[in-house]
């Protein structure tokens, strides 16, 4: 029997002589060009681990002949990234922002690499958009809390509002009018809709006038008589339809009622010059960006300031 | 009787002291799994006394042995069964959350659909429930087959189907709850982990037990599989899993390993739950149903030696390459590439035993849907272990890492292999487990393959463009030296691929669904349905008469 072979007739194969469950099997030699790139694959292994690092000795791997190490590929590769981009950080490193605009292909380069470096560190709070959302300003219009020329925009990106334990942070803290009780709950209401009046959402009425008494009491020192508000203290204009929170009446009051104190770091400690530079190029292209006018808005800072004082 | 007094005892105890440590529990997720584990036990304890053993005492009384003319083909339809459903479960499970990445209010803003927790809840059913019970059940029926014998230890066996639900049950709860050891493909806690560790060494014994009794000369291919698969499972599970709990009482527990250790022990079980789970049982499953449905011999008996050999050894050392350009020293990563590469050929070994098989019956892929699918499956099964170890080459691995393409390369094997020839197994199974004249529907299985398979093509196709989409827009850098995207951007991008990815899911469980129908109408023993056959050779009736000359 053993010696008797049995061919398959579909494919003229031998069968082998066993059998389980009724399935056989032929005795087909291994396809050649399986056994051939199987073959292939193994030298190719050889060869990769010889010029690799790959195999494990007593106190280190080998290094492979070709010296590669994956560090030394990111390395070179951040390396040449950086040479490239050098001269112009430099250049833009060097140049005092209110300079930047009179140089408009070092501004370009700046909006370029600002736009780059606000995906990654920006779009967290300000959206990708940079357009923001509750809490977070809407980058793209032209109302600023801080300011909004060039120098500016670079001073809170360096460093940061209300960031706790930076002195040279932008800071102001509105009260909490309600929570901490320097106003009744109906002084609160009052006021509130005095907001409502000014901000054009609510037509005047009791309630707004007497609100009026109140503001001017206790809200026009930061926002103004007017409630125009005041950059210096990062106090929004309220007579405009841009609100950081919302305007909505039960939005404003509680506003008045606890404050917010909203946070943004500050980025020296993080970002080098020229990333915050052209961060703030970036931010300033963005649509609302205002001319530097460094002299004028130091003079009519004092005279808010003056103003506040009395 | 006295043993039946033991037995509803010692269960009856064992119920005592799961809620005991309920009562103690440390976390309420570990009261929840403890309550869990006393309702199981004090159902084995009513069950024991109930009567499943009244019929075996009157045969005791009576001497009269068990049938062993037959097959203990029990745990193999719970098995069946147990497949279908825990797939469904898992399939919805993915269908959810990848709505979920498509619409992200889906995770209803609550922790228990978030998809954190059903991230594990999908895979481990689909992988664990689905797969795990599809190679238990194929297992104990290709093995008592193929040896000529009956299970060895059917009690044991029994225990080995209904523990294994139990941890699948535990697992899932606690992934809901949010008990978790962080580690994919291996999240249940120190506690389940030790449950499952009895289970499995249960499992090896049946299945091994059931080998040495073989009345065959010889160890068939498929068995060398399965062992393979259930020895090499036990020794990943419990390596990667050796952890110190915190209390005895709760479930959190610490790894035994960490940092860069930890990693490499995680991926070195991961990959090989992959090597061994879903491709050497997987592997075991097709050598047996594929000559059985094709009615033709294997391929080539030398190349499922060699095949064989060569994949489990490789395979093995192919983990690293999970962790290229992280903090894995860059020799090791060099050692998971070149093993993964090396891994391509024997890894095709079982496509091409499995395809050419059908020399001679190719005509069956035209008439026989359950063969269609099964070619399907190796075809999917040879795409995706090219895939592999192609992404396993660092420099594709650099695009691909992270991206969408990895799910699409996983769901490219997962759903076309792994999840096709389970279904051509079931299918097989149906029948001759319920002994039933064929199934239900032929039409409703062809039904099952093209939404299965249109399903697929969507799913990875989709996968695809967003991986290499996702892995462009990553490293773009502009002409002036920076990145061009940001992170939320390329989330954006990809939203329509997710969407594409849901609707190949969602027509992969329709397909799913139309099995189970299937299935279960062919066990409920329905009359065939009524449909045109799958093969259909012309009739024409005028011709059927013979010629006569009319006399002149």
């Amino acid at each position: 029997m053993a010696d008797e072979k049995r061919i398959d007739a579909a494919t003229g194969t031998e069968i082998k002589h066993h059998e389980w469950d009724g399935i056989q099997e032929l005795d087909t030699p291994l396809p050649r060009w399986w056994l051939w790139t199987f073959y292939a694959t193994i030298l190719f292994a050889i060869g990769y681990t010889i010029a690799y690092p790959a195999w494990p000795m007593i106190d280190r791997a080998t290094s492979g002949l070709l010296g590669w190490s994956s560090r030394g590929a990111l390395d070179r590769e951040m390396a040449a990234r950086d040479k490239q981009i050098a001269p112009v950080r430099q250049a833009i490193a060097t140049t005092p922002i209110e300079a930047l605009p009179g140089r408009p292909q070092l501004m370009q380069a700046a909006v370029e690499g600002g736009r780059a470096a606000f995906r990654v560190h920006c779009v967290q709070c300000h959206g990708s958009g940079a357009a923001g959302s509750k809490g977070y300003p809407n980058l793209n219009d032209d109302d600023w809390l801080w300011g909004g020329d060039l120098a500016a925009i670079e001073k809170t990106i360096t460093d940061g509002v209300r960031n706790p334990g930076h002195a040279a942070t932008r800071q102001s803290l509105m009260p909490a009018f309600g929570k901490d009780q320097l106003l009744t709950a109906e002084q609160v209401d009052q006021v509130v809709a005095h907001v409502r009046v000014i901000s054009g959402q609510d037509k005047p009425g009791a309630a707004s006038q007497a609100g009026a008494k109140v503001f001017a009491d206790n809200c026009a020192v930061c926002h103004g008589p007017a409630g125009k508000g005041m950059r210096e203290l990062g106090a929004p204009n309220l007579t405009d339809a841009i609100w950081l929170y919302g305007g909505d009446t039960d939005t404003i009051r509680e506003t008045v009622w606890n404050s917010r104190h909203g946070v943004m770091p500050r980025w020296d400690d993080k970002l080098d010059k020229a990333t915050i530079r052209m961060l703030a190029a970036y931010v300033h292209s963005l649509g609302g960006g205002e001319a530097t006018r460094v002299e004028t808005a130091a003079a009519a800072g004092k005279e808010v300031m003056g103003d506040a004082g009395q | 009787m006295d043993r039946l007094l033991l037995k509803s005892g010692g269960w009856f105890a064992l119920a005592l002291l799961a809620l005991l440590a309920a009562l103690m529990a440390a976390d309420s997720g570990f009261a929840v799994h403890m309550g869990i584990a006393c309702a199981a036990a004090l159902l084995m304890a009513v069950v024991t006394v109930r009567g499943a053993d009244y019929a075996g005492i009157a045969r005791g009384l009576l001497k009269m042995p068990v049938d062993q003319g037959k097959y203990d083909d029990d745990p193999i339809r719970w098995g069946v069964i147990a497949t279908v459903f825990w797939g469904l479960a898992g399939f919805l499970a993915g269908l959810f959350i990848a709505l979920q990445l498509a619409f992200p209010a889906l995770n209803l803003g609550i922790e228990y659909t978030s998809f954190g927790r059903l991230r594990p809840l999908h895979t481990s059913a689909v992988i664990f429930a689905f797969g795990g019970n599809a190679l238990i059940a194929t297992s104990f029926y290709v093995v008592q087959r193929t040896c000529r014998a009956r299970l060895a230890f059917p009690t044991l066996a029994r225990f080995v189907f209904w523990g294994y639900q139990l941890f699948i049950v535990l697992a899932a709860t606690g992934y809901l709850m949010g008990i978790t050891e962080g580690r994919e493909y291996a999240e249940p806690e120190w506690y389940v982990d030790l449950w499952l560790t009895i289970v499995w060494v249960a499992y090896l014994v049946v299945f091994g037990g059931t080998i040495l009794k073989r009345s065959e000369p010889h160890i068939y291919v498929a068995n060398w599989f399965y062992l393979s698969f259930i020895l090499t499972i036990a020794m990943l599970h419990i390596v990667n899993n050796l952890s110190m709990p915190v209390s005895l009482l709760g479930s959190k527990s610490y790894s035994a390993f960490a940092g860069v250790q930890d990693a490499l022990t995680q991926w070195w079980y991961g990959h090989n739950a992959v090597g061994f789970f879903l491709t050497a049982g997987f592997l075991a499953m097709m050598y047996y149903f594929v000559p059985k449905q094709a009615e033709r011999p294997i391929y080539s008996y030398r190349l499922s030696i060699i095949h064989f050999w060569s994949l489990i050894f490789l395979y093995i050392w192919a983990g690293p390459h999970h962790l290229h350009y992280t903090a894995l020293p860059d020799w090791a990563q060099t050692l998971g590439m070149v093993f993964s590469v090396m891994l391509w050929m024997p890894s095709w070994g079982g496509m091409i035993n499995g395809l050419m098989t059908l020399n001679g019956a190719w005509d069956r892929i035209r008439t026989d849907p359950i063969i269609r699918m099964m070619v399907m499956a190796l075809a999917f099964y040879g795409m995706s272990t090219f895939e592999g170890p192609m992404m396993s080459v660092k420099a594709v691995n650099s695009l691909s890492h992270y991206t969408e393409w990895t799910i699409g390369h996983v769901h490219s094997g997962a759903l076309g292999w792994n999840g096709l020839i389970t279904f051509a197994s079931l299918y097989y199974l149906a029948p001759r487990l319920w002994k039933r004249e064929r199934l239900y529907s032929l039409r409703l299985v062809n039904w099952h393959f093209w939404l299965a398979t249109v399903g697929i093509v969507l799913y990875a196709a989709s996968m695809w463009v967003a991986g290499i989409m996702q892995g462009l827009m990553w490293r773009e850098y502009g002409s002036d030296g920076y990145l061009v995207y940001a992170f939320s951007e390329v989330v954006s991008a990809m939203f329509p691929m997710y969407v594409i990815r849901a609707a190949g899911g969602l027509m992969y469980l329709a397909g799913a669904i139309i099995m189970a129908w299937n299935i279960g109408k062919t066990i409920a023993g329905s009359p065939l349905r009524e449909e045109k056959p799958m093969s259909d050779a012309a009739y024409d009736p005028a011709a059927d008469r013979p010629l006569v000359t009319q006399p002149a």
